[in-house]
């Protein structure tokens, strides 16, 4: 690891302004992050630990909860409010890492974790993502993790988490503070970014910006369910996932919020499938329908092609499960 | 202010580079937390952190001032062994033995995360207190990896531990 100047924050004003400098990072759990810099993928010359910021509340707000960015993964999971009114997020917190990463691990950092593609974690590999200008690695190498949605010529990682595509499918916003003292509120479905010709920006954060806080909306209610496919049953990242939120209401769907993981390098919200869905009744053709506009653009580069069958059928599967339609 | 093991007051390190693991072995001289992956990923460095447990490689020590460390000495020693410790012992629960004390600090964190009603993945409602079924075992124990395979008797040994506490 790099030697590097190590700060301690006492305030987000404090933070903000020690962030805004060049080849600074943001710690909080560090579980991604202190891996990274191990293998020198991440070399900061200055660590900012946000820890003593103290905030790792889940708060009541007008109309749903404001959980602290500092808050461990695990207090979410655990809270009960949030199992009893965000089941979804509670499941798809639980399907990731281990308890030891959970408890460790904060809110912020599970939104900001980095991809998990090899030639990033690899500096003897090309990547444009690590090092702009170097090269993809994975457009012919090794990618069977990789994106088949979203993704550009110049980067193919996906983003690997679980958490956030929870908080995708319930619309959740993340509450942003920066240099103006006045935080800023984007949706989670608008944080990550698609790679473009600038794969090195993973999210929409400015320098000097921090997240320090994400507001679940009112409880909507429905069947929440998240499914995720992986090489193994425990431990392991998604090949793809569904956070799903149905709702059926006299025979007809009444709310149908889907959001997909480890297919591109955000989490995956297409507005055409609520639409789809809406108002309608449930049936195989129906779900068989919305699954084929999901993959309309969808493409693989060899290794990956597996990947827009899983997510097709991932889907139908989650949505025959939430409207009991047999498979 | 100092970081606490064991009960003990130690001065945390000058480079900030040291991690948790490092300082609990190198610099507080307690060499049973092991070093397996040092990439979060085996849990042989498992250790409890204010109550709950964590892999101590993917953290810097200089970032845990004033906090409490429980290390598996601090769990039991040959002359007062836990009741988990005297499981592993009776079941076999070991072959070489180094993904153990990491094994067992992680086990000891999963039986009062099961008191307080914690759900895991394996647990059918999030809404629901979980019972402790082998499969809701196999999923918590999932950030310990034994690579002898001793996961059968690992099980056992917990079981018995849990089954009696209930």
């Amino acid at each position: 690891m790099r030697d590097f100047e190590y700060i301690r924050a006492g305030s987000v004003k404090q933070a903000v302004g020690i962030c805004a400098e060049a080849k600074t990072k943001a710690i909080a759990g560090g579980t991604n992050l202190i891996d990274l810099m191990k293998l020198q993928v991440e070399t900061p010359a200055r660590l900012i630990d946000l820890n003593a910021i103290e905030d790792r509340r889940i708060e009541e707000t007008d109309a749903g909860l404001r959980i602290g960015a500092l808050t461990s993964n695990t207090a979410v999971a655990i809270d009960k409010r949030i199992r009893a009114d965000y089941p979804v997020l509670a499941k798809a917190i639980l399907a990731g890492a281990t308890q030891q990463l959970r408890n460790k691990a904060s809110v912020g950092g599970n939104l900001g974790q980095r991809t998990r593609c090899p030639y990033f974690t690899n500096i003897d590999q090309p990547c444009n993502k690590r090092e702009p200008g170097s090269g993809c690695g994975a457009l012919k190498g090794v990618a069977r993790i990789h994106a088949i949605l979203g993704a550009s010529r110049h980067c193919i990682a996906t983003y690997p988490g679980d958490m956030a595509v929870a908080m995708a499918a319930l619309d959740a916003q993340v509450e942003i503070a920066g240099h103006s003292g006045k935080n800023r509120m984007i949706a989670v479905r608008d944080f990550h970014r698609c790679p473009g010709d600038r794969p090195e920006l993973d999210n929409i954060l400015q320098p000097g910006e921090l997240v320090v806080a994400v507001h679940l909306p009112a409880p909507v209610g429905g069947t929440q369910l998240y499914r995720k496919v992986r090489e193994r049953s425990s431990y392991a990242f998604a090949l793809c996932s569904v956070a799903a939120i149905v709702d059926v209401k006299r025979g007809k769907i009444a709310r149908a919020d889907l959001a997909f993981g480890s297919i591109a390098a955000k989490p995956w919200f297409d507005e055409r499938l609520s639409q789809l869905l809406f108002g309608e009744r449930a049936s195989m053709a129906l779900f068989e329908k919305a699954a084929d506009v999901l993959i309309e653009e969808a493409r693989g580069v060899g290794d990956n092609d597996y990947k827009i069958p899983l997510v097709r059928r991932t889907l139908i599967a989650t949505l025959c499960e939430a409207t009991e339609v047999s498979a | 202010m100092p970081i606490v093991i064991n009960s003990l007051d130690y001065q945390l390190p000058d480079d900030p580079r040291v991690s948790l693991l490092d300082f609990i072995r190198d610099h507080a001289g307690l060499p049973g937390t092991k070093k397996g992956c040092d990439h979060g990923q085996c849990g042989a460095c498992t250790v409890l952190l204010d109550g709950e447990r964590i892999n101590s490689c993917l953290a810097l020590a200089v970032m845990h001032e004033g906090c409490e460390v429980i290390t598996i000495e601090g769990i039991g020693g040959a002359d007062q062994p836990s009741a988990l410790q005297q499981a592993f012992v009776k079941h076999d629960g070991f072959q070489c033995g180094y993904c153990t004390p990491g094994q067992i600090c992680s086990a000891t964190a999963m039986l009062a995360e099961i008191a307080e009603g914690w759900p895991s993945d394996a647990t059918d409602d999030v809404r629901s207190c979980p019972r402790l079924t082998d499969e809701e075992i196999r999923e918590r124990m999932s950030g310990n990896l034994c690579r002898c395979g001793a996961y059968p008797n690992i099980l056992a040994a917990i079981r018995e531990v849990a089954d009696a506490g209930q």
